[in-house]
């Protein structure tokens, strides 16, 4: 499934936007137990991540698109809905798909993640094996059989 | 490993519904999805404007037309094309919640731009061969009727 890559710049990139240091290592270890091939850059809340999705300040000149971002929902700052309201509503971000990770799983945050936009809602389980399991699915879904835009500027 | 645990929602039998103009392309998705391990109801349309009616329950055929879980999209289709039905199930309030996956032949880069800044939750292309529909079931299945959470559709 995971095909070999040939060229580092064919490796998709997913932007991951967790302020748990601890649920950000479990992310990675998911993906890497998957042999997904896609790099990842991890930023801590919405104002972060909206910051480098629009290359501003000091670190973040000359970041890469993301293909993909995995987002929680609560964290300082902005949190997760207001970040996917802000993405959904910039002409030159909206088409990145955004797929959240939380572990509410109340109707309503279900309900108004899709609203604002979000391509998949995926419950953060507890249990490192359910999460591979889940990391499985997710990239079998979205890096191997969906189609994504190229990434371009 | 506890694959319950992850299951979300598995006690509700899911809906799914197909637009697409294609009887061909339809019956093959529809016998793709039973020999895979797929196991959503499938209504089908045949193009948006019948899909927006089936959406909204218009006319007394559609009454009691079951709101789907998930959208299966073709995107080439006469009346109303799949993506304008996409931009405007997305600007109805009561509508938008529901993911819509584009199912297309087209590969070209300006129509996969579009389904996602329309706001598709997925672009897939469709395969010529039936054993590669059948894996992209399953995929799709594990993805939306295993893995995430839905909306309730109500």
């Amino acid at each position: 499934m995971a095909k070999d890559l040939t060229a580092r710049e064919r490796a998709v990139l997913i932007l991951l936007v967790e302020d748990e240091p601890a649920d950000a290592h479990l992310v990675r270890l998911a993906l890497r137990e998957n042999r997904v091939p896609a790099e990842v850059a991890h930023v801590v809340d919405g104002r972060e991540a909206l910051a480098y999705l629009r290359r501003e300040g000091p670190s973040f000149v000359g970041t890469e698109r993301p293909d993909l971002i995995l987002l929680d929902l609560n964290m300082p700052r902005m949190d997760g809905f207001e970040f996917l309201a802000a993405v959904k509503r910039d002409p030159g971000l909206r088409g990145i798909p955004v797929v959240v990770l939380s572990t509410s799983e109340a109707e309503r945050d279900v309900r108004s993640a899709y609203r604002l936009g979000a391509a998949g809602y995926v419950a953060k389980s507890s249990s490192v094996n359910d999460l591979i399991v889940a990391f499985g699915r997710l990239s079998r879904y979205w890096l191997t059989l969906a189609r994504l835009p190229a990434r371009g500027k | 490993m506890s694959e319950e645990s992850i299951m979300a929602d598995s006690q509700r039998s899911k809906r799914m519904l197909m637009v697409e103009d294609e009887a061909g392309d339809a019956r093959l998705l529809q016998l793709a999805m039973r020999q895979s391990g797929f196991s959503a109801e499938v209504d089908h349309v045949w193009d948006g404007y019948e899909a927006l009616e089936h959406l909204r329950r218009a006319g007394l055929q559609r009454q009691s037309a079951a709101r789907p879980d998930l959208i299966v999209l073709d995107l080439k289709m006469p009346r109303l094309s799949g993506l304008d039905f996409l931009r405007l199930i997305k600007q109805d309030d009561d509508l938008r919640a529901i993911p819509v996956v584009a199912f297309s032949s087209s590969l070209l880069e300006t129509d996969v731009r579009s389904a996602y800044e329309f706001g598709a939750a997925g672009y897939l292309t469709k395969p010529t061969d039936f054993q590669e529909l059948i894996d992209m079931v399953n995929v799709l299945g594990e993805y939306w009727f295993r893995l995430v959470r839905l909306p309730h559709n109500d």
